[in-house]
């Protein structure tokens, strides 16, 4: 089978269409193992990506003032079963630029597999990046997964990330996301996961909150069942004068499963604030009962409460 | 039941008999006994603290809240070894007095939860909010009081229960809206459900086609809605609360 139909038949997975690979209109790069399979840029977008031994490095750059219409679409699988995938991508969005990045990570046959991702990304005066990123590592649960990104959100700039694993193993998961917000820039990141069987999955995300009127929000849903393991920090960190900043993390825990998290808040300005909520526990019994009060099973009800909170 | 007469008496609809809870070392509930009849609304009316939201707790089985002691058949079936869901499917529902909240669970799939045949946009329509405002918002807590309460009174109603316990519907309900809430108290009724309404406010009481005192873990007195209203206000005077 060509690598490209290889990483075609994997989007499905993340619930990406593979259709978009073929779209003129759409910006994308396609990786697989350490192969470059398609690069493809429009417009007002550059993408590159090459290999460098063992290394992937790349750059994605939108020009200053240039609204992408269509998601750019990363796309990365692997080769074999036991791929080690270590990318470095370098995001730059000029001036006034909007864009949107769906990251795709659909590795279905991965088992002791690695990939690395080390991801800057600076968002130039007012630009605007959603980079919403979907992964699935396959069922075997022996999979390193490690994105790691450091973003800079500049002057009046929205940086939104959604980060979702929802179906498969997570294997052994490291999430470190670090972005700092300058003057009136604003950053939001949202991230699902559900880890199961002997899944070890450690959140990071760190915003601070540098420029006067800056605001951060971190908002974190993570279901943890069997003998998984989830560990969730959350670090804001507001300096900048009336710098806002507000964390919302859940954690449900079912069965033998084990959860913590630790909230981190600092914050250096008289005139800056943060607020933290945080749940980590079962489901909620009122919830339970209001559900089992209308028919629902235990089991169903159990069901329904975290796919809500999943979505 | 016998009576002295020799005449055979049906068991009411929900037969509740010498029932006692307590909760912390504290005597909540003795004694308590209660009939809710097919086809009636029955106001359950008693100062803070009586007791009201306990008998509600351990009617549905709800966790922490078992009976010490009693009896309580629903349709002549014994509650007391079936769990909540187990219940709910014998036809009988409770509508919390502070509701929970939904995280990422839209008012359309929470009104759907029971297949009954009942629309969503209508049970919602019915408790006079906009189905196309509505229907697709989360049932969290950016909903107000107000529109919570609705929902729950609207989710009851979807369910089409042969017994609705009813804490507090009213509680929050601007006072224009009173009429409309009542009316669909009495629809649930007239659908040939039972309504156990446990309330504070007179005017829902007196909606009542009967009304019982919950007073000192007992029931003690049960009659037509006015009588009870003025024993519970007199009882009230002698103890300095109402
Ligand atoms: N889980 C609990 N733990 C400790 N005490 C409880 C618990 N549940 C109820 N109680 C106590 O039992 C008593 C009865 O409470 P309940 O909520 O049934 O009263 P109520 O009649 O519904 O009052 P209100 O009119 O304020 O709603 C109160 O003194 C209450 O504090
Ligand atoms: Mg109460």
């Amino acid at each position: 089978m060509a690598l490209l139909d290889v990483a075609r038949n994997a989007l499905p997975l993340v619930g990406v269409d593979p259709a978009v690979l073929n779209d003129a209109d759409v910006a994308h790069a396609v990786v697989l193992g350490h192969n470059v399979v398609s690069v493809h840029g429009v417009p007002g977008v550059e993408v590159a990506l090459r290999r460098n031994g063992q290394l992937l490095e790349g750059s994605v750059t939108v020009a200053p003032g240039v609204e992408v219409a269509r998601p750019i679409h990363l796309c990365f699988g692997l080769e074999g079963p036991r791929d080690v995938q270590e990318v470095r991508v370098d995001f730059q969005l000029g001036q006034g630029a909007r864009a949107r990045v769906t990251s795709c990570c659909a590795f279905p046959g991965a088992r002791d597999a690695r990939h690395l991702m080390h991801a800057t990304l600076v968002l130039g005066t007012d630009a605007v990046l959603t980079y919403n990123e979907h992964h699935h590592h396959g069922m075997h649960g022996a999979m390193i997964v490690a994105p790691h990104a450091s973003v800079r959100v500049g002057t009046g700039a929205r940086f939104f990330s959604n980060f979702a694993l929802l179906a498969g193993a997570a294997g052994k998961l490291e999430i470190d996301y670090d972005v700092a917000v300058g003057d009136d820039g604003l950053a939001e990141l949202s991230a699902r996961v559900v880890a199961r069987q002997a899944d070890e999955v450690t959140l990071k995300e760190a915003v601070r909150l540098v420029g006067v009127r800056s605001r951060g929000l971190i908002r974190s849903r993570v279901v943890v069942q069997d003998d998984a393991h989830a560990e969730v920090v959350g670090i804001t960190e507001a300096a900048g004068r009336l710098a806002r900043g507000h964390v919302d993390c859940r954690e449900i825990v079912l069965g033998r499963a084990r959860a913590g998290a630790t909230p981190v808040v600092r914050v250096l300005h008289p005139e800056a604030k943060v607020t933290h909520e945080a749940a980590i526990g079962s489901v909620d019994r009122k919830e339970l009962e209001t559900l089992m009060a209308r028919g629902l099973s235990p089991e169903q009800a159990i069901e329904l409460v975290v796919s809500g909170i999943l979505r | 039941m016998q009576r002295h007469d020799g005449a055979v008496m049906a068991e009411a609809f929900l037969h509740v008999r010498d029932l006692a809870c307590v909760i912390n070392g504290r005597h909540v509930l003795r004694g308590l006994d209660l009939d809710v009849r097919e086809g009636e609304i029955h106001a359950l009316i008693g100062a803070n603290g009586s007791g009201k939201s306990t008998l509600a707790f351990i009617l549905m089985g709800c966790d922490g809240y078992a009976a010490t002691a009693g009896v309580t058949r629903f349709k002549g079936t014994d509650l007391a070894p079936l769990a909540i869901h187990e219940r709910a499917r014998l036809g009988m529902t409770l509508a919390w007095q502070q509701p929970a909240q939904f995280e990422g669970i839209t008012v359309r799939e929470y009104l759907g939860l029971r297949r009954s045949g009942v629309d969503p946009a209508w049970a919602l329509a019915q408790v006079g909010l906009d189905p196309g405002r509505c229907l697709d918002r989360s049932v969290d807590r950016t909903l107000s009081g107000g529109e919570r309460q609705r929902i729950e009174l609207a989710s009851v109603l979807a369910m089409k229960p042969d017994l609705a316990i009813l804490d507090e519907p009213t509680a929050g309900i601007d006072l224009l809206s009173m009429a409309q809430i009542l009316a669909i108290i009495r629809a649930l009724r007239d659908g040939g459900g039972a309504v156990l309404l446990i309330t504070h406010q007179e005017e829902v009481a007196l909606a009542a086609d009967r009304a019982s005192v919950l007073d000192d873990g007992r029931i003690r007195h049960t009659g037509p809605p006015q009588d009870t209203v003025a024993h519970f206000l007199a009882r009230g005077g002698e103890h300095g609360v109402a």
